[in-house]
């Protein structure tokens, strides 16, 4: 069947990527070479900016309000048309191409989803892949098989208006529609702003989810730091002018923060955030009996005097947790129901352990329950287990290398490697040239491969 | 009364349609005109500022003068009274098309863009449509004043209901004379509910339930 969904996926990939030899990574590289952008004759709100962004990897943008984190972004798509500079995706110059027809292959979130409210959520979703002249079947599965991906259920929602959702629930619409084409690339400016900080952190666990599912670039602009180290696998701490104080992995930057104008920028409790950088998934979740509703109530209990426990979680279809039964609830049903179950919080695998003692603390409970993917139960995770974590988080990050990020006006050299692929490298003697200029990441320190190695221990 | 209507029923019938059709129309050609126009000024603060005073002015013209004056250029009969009412229909569209399309949101126009739509896509199918109710109430203004305007085209011996009230009005204390006049105004007024409800009817049909208040 031509029209079925993993044709599409295969097609739309190779239609929409930058480089067609890269079908496997989604993400494209980008690179912003020398850009500079002046509004009028004052300084420039961004100045020489040199920016390597890797495929596939999320990039947060974090910096003081006005130091050009969304001018750089809006530059990425050509919203914004920089002054002077180049923008590379993949290897192809975009400087100078059609900029409509670049944003149809970027995807593009801002706050409040900012979807079109005289347009159904189906429709909204859908208004890319249109303009593609996609033929409307496609568009249509594509629409549902999207909004499925941010948890809303399409026959509730395709049809609803914007104005009928819930300020999270446009957010994911909005989130939905970006994707809708497969862009490789999506940018992203300030999109969980607008929403109250329980459904922030849902937001933030969906998209971690989908990006584990996607592998797309994702360049990211926050204002909340702890944000950045929840989503981002780099982040660049800007300063006035799109001056980059650090760029690193959200581990370098809170062991290692490059100055004091980052040390401040990260505020006190950096030790603490640290706990911001584990995830529920890499602690030890404990597996407790869940049933599903319906099953046969006397084989659960059995199950529960097997295992010696008292309470257990009953499931809804989609294997999702409803609440706690105890052992006795269990007894008088014949087959496992809800009605009887007592709420308890739920955490999202992806949830970082900071948020995970927030939630249990917050509904006053020794445990959550833990989900996965689309909100799968996976198991619990207890008080105890979070407090035995904090004195295993390492004061160590891995060593990684830095993709290229200054203001010195230097242009990293281009590469290309094995299967044509394209890569930025800096010269070892340019690196060098860069961190005595006090210009590039660590700058602070005098021997960069030290910094690298991040060998002090507490 | 009875007698004088059920004698010129048919004429009366034909003529109330005239009526109606040149409203409408005008309304219409008015509706295209005030768009357009309205495209090319609202991104402009001055452009806009133009317009919205020329549109002042403009409805401070009286019909009769301008009917009067378009005799010399286009003649009698049906172009000086599409002409004139057409310009009459254009300004209170005019005024509400720049106000509509300068409150639509820049970030939705933003959003817009940022996800690939050009300018003029955005123009249709989002600052239009965006805007569509605001111009609409334009229109259902000028439908009701044109109507009047219509009337007075019997002057320069336009098409309508005009001249029950010009022959009425002529021989006043005559024969049939009050019947015309009365019959002329009645039909008016009924077709300009008729006018109204078919806009309103146009609005359900074309905004969206999504922006509808
Ligand atoms: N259209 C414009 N005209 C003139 N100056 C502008 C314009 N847009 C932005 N600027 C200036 O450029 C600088 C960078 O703005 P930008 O919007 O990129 O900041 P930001 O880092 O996104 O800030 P925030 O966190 O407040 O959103 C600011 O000093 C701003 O005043
Ligand atoms: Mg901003």
């Amino acid at each position: 069947m031509p029209n079925s969904t993993a044709d599409h996926n295969s097609s739309t990939g190779n239609k929409v990527a930058f480089n067609p030899s890269m079908t496997e990574i989604t993400g494209a590289t980008i690179l912003l070479e020398n850009v500079t952008k002046s509004y009028g004759a004052k300084k420039a709100a961004v100045n020489q900016l040199t920016l390597e962004i890797p495929a596939g990897k999320t990039v947060m943008f974090v910096g003081p309000s006005g130091c050009g984190k969304t001018t750089t972004l809006k530059m990425i798509n050509r919203l914004i048309e920089p002054t002077s500079g180049r923008i590379v995706i993949n290897g192809e110059d975009v400087t100078t191409m059609n900029g409509d027809e670049l944003r149809r292959r970027i995807g593009y979130v801002i706050q409040a989803g900012g979807l079109l409210p005289h347009l159904t959520v189906g429709a909204n979703v859908g208004l890319v892949p249109k303009m593609l002249k996609w033929d409307k079947q496609r568009i249509a599965d594509r629409t549902d098989e999207l909004l499925e991906l941010v948890s809303l259920d399409p026959e509730i929602y395709r049809d609803r208006y914007p104005k009928e959702l819930s300020g999270g629930q446009q957010q994911r619409v909005g989130v939905a529609r970006a994707l809708a084409a497969d862009p490789p690339v999506l940018l992203m400016d300030e999109p969980f702003g607008a929403v109250d900080p329980i459904t922030r952190q849902r937001l933030q666990e969906e998209l971690i989810h989908v990006q584990a599912e996607l592998h797309k670039t994702i360049v990211f602009v926050t204002h909340d730091f702890d944000e950045a180290v929840k989503l981002g696998d780099w982040i660049v701490i800007f300063n006035e002018g799109g001056k980059i104080e650090q760029y690193g992995t959200p581990e370098q930057i809170l062991a290692h923060p490059a100055n004091e104008f980052v040390e401040d920028f990260i505020g006190s409790g950096a030790g603490l955030k640290q706990l911001g950088l584990t995830r529920v998934r890499d602690v030890d979740i404990r597996q407790a009996p869940a049933f599903t509703v319906g099953e046969d109530a006397a084989t659960a209990v059995a199950h529960m005097n097997e295992a010696g426990v008292l309470r257990a979680i009953v499931l809804d279809s989609r294997d999702r947790p409803i609440g706690w039964v105890t052992r006795r609830q269990l007894e008088r049903m014949t087959t496992v129901g809800a009605a009887h179950a007592r709420q308890f919080p739920v955490v999202s695998d992806s949830a970082t352990l900071d948020d995970a003692l927030d939630t249990m603390l917050v509904a006053g409970s020794s445990d959550a329950a833990v989900t996965g993917s689309r909100g799968a139960y996976q198991g619990i995770i207890t008080v105890q287990t979070v407090i035995k974590a904090i004195d295993h988080i390492s004061a160590d990050p891995e060593e990684v290398s830095t993709p290229v990020g200054h203001n010195t006006g230097a242009i990293p050299k281009l590469a290309t490697g094995e299967n044509g692929v394209i890569s930025y490298a800096m010269d070892e003697e340019e690196t060098a040239t860069e961190v005595e200029n006090d210009s590039a990441p660590w700058a602070e320190h005098s021997d960069p491969a030290e910094t690298h190695r991040g060998s002090e221990r507490a | 009364m009875g007698s004088y209507l059920s004698d010129r029923w048919p004429q009366i019938l034909s003529a109330s349609w005239q009526h109606f059709s040149l409203v409408a129309q005008c309304l219409l050609l008015a509706t295209v005109i005030a768009i357009f126009i309205a495209a090319l000024c609202y991104r402009s603060k001055t452009l806009s500022g133009v317009a919205n005073s020329v549109s002042a002015v403009g409805l401070t013209i009286p019909s009769f003068a301008l009917l009067g004056l378009m005799i010399a250029p286009l003649g009698f009969g049906v172009a000086p009274a599409v002409v004139v009412l057409t310009f009459y229909c254009l300004l209170p569209i005019l005024r509400n098309a720049l106000v509509g399309l300068a409150g639509v949101d820049r970030s939705l126009i933003e959003a817009a863009r940022g996800i690939g739509m050009s300018s003029m896509e955005t123009f249709f199918k989002v600052e239009l449509p965006m805007a569509w109710p605001v111009i609409l109430a334009g229109m259902r203004v000028s439908a009701q004043m044109t109507m009047g305007v219509a009337a007075i085209s019997a002057y320069v011996l336009g098409p309508g209901l005009g001249s029950f009230i010009f022959s009425g009005l002529s021989r006043l204390g005559g024969a049939n004379s009050f019947e015309s006049v009365v019959t002329a105004v009645v039909a008016v007024v009924v077709i300009a509910l008729i006018l109204d409800g078919l806009l309103l009817l146009l609005g359900r049909l074309t905004i969206s339930r999504g922006i509808r208040a």
